[in-house]
């Protein structure tokens, strides 16, 4: 029951990434395609959290903490690339 | 505690789709920078404490905890960063918005 329902739950969170990913390529502007690219991330981490849930392999927890930080990093990067240039 | 957490997992996965729903349906790029953000923030707040616990006890709870807490941190952070510098470039806002008080004041050049 439970893992019927995770399992749901993970289905969900991949369509999510792709219905992310069609503002990905979309997007107008170059701040659309950074926050598409941001919310992907977001919905990635839960993925991996969720991989390391499944596999119980707590390494899996380092690989989304280090994923997140450069996804920070790189959202503020490109936002102040939009506002000043290189 | 495998139930709780699977339950709650679900319910944060339906925050993190409606989330890149509104991604991908909202008229102009700060609501969907709302969207984008705020419900997926939620939504992999619920994710991941429905995973700990459902894993409750393997040593994950602490590892779920930072996580989440650097999610809180720096979700909102770099969304603020991101409209601020698209406001300062001048993309427009959507027809339909009543007010800019950023613009009004002056402030964001």
């Amino acid at each position: 029951m439970a893992d019927t329902l995770l399992h749901i739950a993970a289905c969900i969170a991949l369509v999510s990434v792709m219905l992310a990913f069609i503002r990905l390529v979309k997007g107008p502007s170059t701040a659309d395609r950074a926050v598409a690219l941001d919310t992907m991330t977001i919905i990635s981490i839960s993925l991996i959290v969720f991989i390391a849930a499944v596999t119980k392999r707590l390494i899996y927890y380092d690989v989304a903490m280090v994923y997140a930080l450069i996804s920070f990093i790189g959202v503020v990067a490109v936002a102040r690339y939009i506002e000043r240039g290189l | 505690m495998e139930l709780a957490g699977a339950v709650l997992t679900l319910a944060g996965s339906v925050f993190l789709f409606l989330g890149a729903l509104g991604l991908l349906r909202m008229p102009d790029i700060y609501n969907r920078m709302q969207a984008g953000t705020k419900a997926t923030t939620l939504g992999s707040i619920l994710f991941l404490t429905g995973l700990a616990l459902y894993q409750w006890g393997s040593g994950s709870v602490q590892k779920t905890a930072v996580l989440i807490l650097f999610i809180v941190f720096t979700n909102p952070l770099s969304s603020h960063t991101l409209a601020r510098a698209s406001h300062a470039v001048g993309i427009p806002l959507t027809g339909r918005s009543a007010i800019d008080r950023l613009a009004d004041s002056g402030k964001n050049t």
